[in-house]
């Protein structure tokens, strides 16, 4: 017991939880202004908008994490010299949020689009009726509409976004949880179990009260109709 | 349905004008990829002697397909370790036994909350210093983490796909004197199973994707295999390229396939429901197509 509860003193164990949920924070911001141009092309009229949206959509869903990070870090940063400033640390941190957030804004699409679908049609005909045109409408009726139909699905991207983040691993943020909890059991065989529980319920705690306050909010916001 | 709901049919001036904001569109996306293009000659990006590599035999024989071997080889046994662990553990979350039923939601609910990568970490020491497990550990602790992860959502397809049967399904097997867990095995699950196929395949793209992941703890797959390829070659940059698109045209095809499956199976159910409203005639007809438009629920699972 001792022994195990000197993984707490020796390794900064909340500290590894803080880099996750910083990842998260800002990927989460940049995925969700990200999908919602991309959702917004997907809806327009314009043909050519339609095919850039659903063109990003399709490719980007299919990639694994792993490769988009790993572009970020190698290829941008390593073989093109792209920097996004900072020192050392900062600059893989922000290129992990980037690879973090390209991806997910496939996904934040996605949920959009069938947030988009639970909107009665009656709506975007009173918007016409009333004399909006695509934007005014899309901005004032549809789209306040389509977030809160949509909760549920963002929630459950925002979940995937919290454990992805474990995947900045390859983009050597080296502070994030899953990187720590590497090096603590190949110092500390003897503990392999205790310290891989210790982080997966961390993860427990972390996502299961986000997917409850999706819940919630998914009853609470629904457009009473 | 959502492009159409949110403007009328388009007069000729709209026309006009969506031909001009077309065009200006598609010249905004050639000039996105002319600009990657020239920014990626101008670092000198574009030799030709760093994509040749690619269309080589000797690279490909010796590089690139032992590592979609392996990758396929973790995704297959994968997929099929989640459907066992998926079906086992869904038909835990309906017995009646509260003790099972508690033990299989704990499960599916933890592994369900652990990122993927977490697992592959823990699985790779675990098996080879704690077990000492002999062979490719790193392949088996993919395969682990891949089946305890989309095991535990398989579950949960398993268990909505039962749910959203008509509750007629069952009560049918027991009035002809079966019993639950026949009725289950014999009636509902066969049901579920077709219905919840197209978010089934969806998941084996999460987990082809997932078995990239290998690449952390040094397991031989694809992604492995370009990197270690391309590094002294200096050509990472176009062997990630390489390696996504290969990624790409394979999920692609998997996610064309489950909306294949689904349409099938849609048309499928509108079928029977008319030869069922044909056959029985106008009351018992009815009831067939309430417990097909329950059906239906399945290929419309917000996980596909």
């Amino acid at each position: 017991m001792e022994n195990y509860l000197s993984i707490f003193t020796e390794y900064n164990i909340p500290g590894a939880f803080w880099v996750n949920i910083q990842l998260t924070f800002w990927a989460a911001i940049g995925a969700l202004v990200l999908g919602t141009i991309l959702a917004l092309l997907r809806i327009s009229p314009v043909a050519s908008f339609q095919a850039i949206g659903s063109g990003y959509v399709n490719l980007v869903r299919n990639t694994p994490l792993t490769i988009i990070i790993l572009f970020a870090v190698l290829a941008l940063y390593g073989q093109l010299g792209f920097t996004l400033g900072g020192d050392f640390q900062a600059n893989f941190f922000r290129l992990s949020v980037l690879g973090l957030a390209v991806y997910h804004a496939a996904f934040v699409c996605e949920a959009i689009r069938s947030g988009v679908n639970t909107v009665p049609l009656g709506q975007a005909e009173a918007a016409r009726a009333i004399g909006l045109g695509f934007m005014p409408a899309a901005r004032l009726i549809i789209l306040p509409q389509a977030f809160r139909g949509a909760i549920v699905p963002l929630g459950n991207t925002l979940i995937a976004l919290i454990k992805n983040s474990t995947v900045a691993a390859v983009g050597s943020v080296a502070t994030e949880s899953s990187s720590v909890m590497k090096s603590m059991i190949e110092f500390r065989a003897d503990i392999v179990i205790p310290i891989f529980l210790t982080f997966a319920i961390g993860f427990v705690i972390i996502v299961i009260p986000v997917g409850l306050l999706t819940t919630w909010l998914s009853k609470k916001l629904a457009v009473a109709r | 349905m959502s492009a159409s709901i949110l403007f009328d049919t388009p007069g000729p001036r709209a026309r006009r004008r969506i031909l001009i904001i077309n065009i200006i569109g598609a010249l905004i996306a050639l000039g996105v990829v002319a600009w990657i293009f020239f920014g990626l000659a101008g670092k000198g990006q574009m030799k030709p002697e760093q994509w040749d590599d690619f269309v080589q035999a000797s690279t490909w024989k010796n590089y690139l397909w032992p590592g979609l071997v392996n990758t396929l080889k973790a995704a297959i046994l994968g997929i099929v370790g989640s459907v066992i662990f998926g079906l086992v553990f869904g038909v835990g979350r309906l017995s009646q036994n509260k003790l099972i039923n508690g033990l299989c939601t704990v499960v599916v609910e933890f592994f369900r909350a652990v990122p993927v990568l977490l697992m592959i970490v823990f699985f790779n020491v675990f098996f080879a210093r704690s077990l000492e497990l002999p062979g490719d550990t790193a392949l088996w602790a993919v395969v682990a983490a891949l089946i305890f992860y989309n095991g535990s959502v398989v579950a949960e397809l398993v268990r909505s796909g039962v749910h959203n049967l008509p509750k007629g399904q069952r009560e049918a097997g027991i009035a002809i004197g079966l019993t639950r867990g026949m009725s289950l095995r014999h009636i509902e699950i066969p049901q579920a199973l077709v219905a919840m196929l197209p978010a089934l395949i969806g998941q084996f793209v999460v987990i082809l994707k997932d078995s990239a992941l290998g690449y952390i703890i040094s397991f031989n797959e694809l992604l492995f295999f370009a990197r270690t390829y391309s590094s002294p070659n200096g050509n990472v940059l176009q062997a990630l390229i390489v390696t996504a698109v290969i990624f790409i045209l394979i999920n692609f095809t998997l996610s064309k396939i489950a909306e294949l499956v689904s349409k099938r199976l849609s048309s499928r159910v509108k079928k029977s429901k008319n030869a069922a409203a044909e056959l029985v005639g106008a009351p018992a007809g009815a009831l067939a197509a309430g417990g097909a438009d329950n059906a239906d629920e399945g290929p419309n699972d917000p996980r596909a």
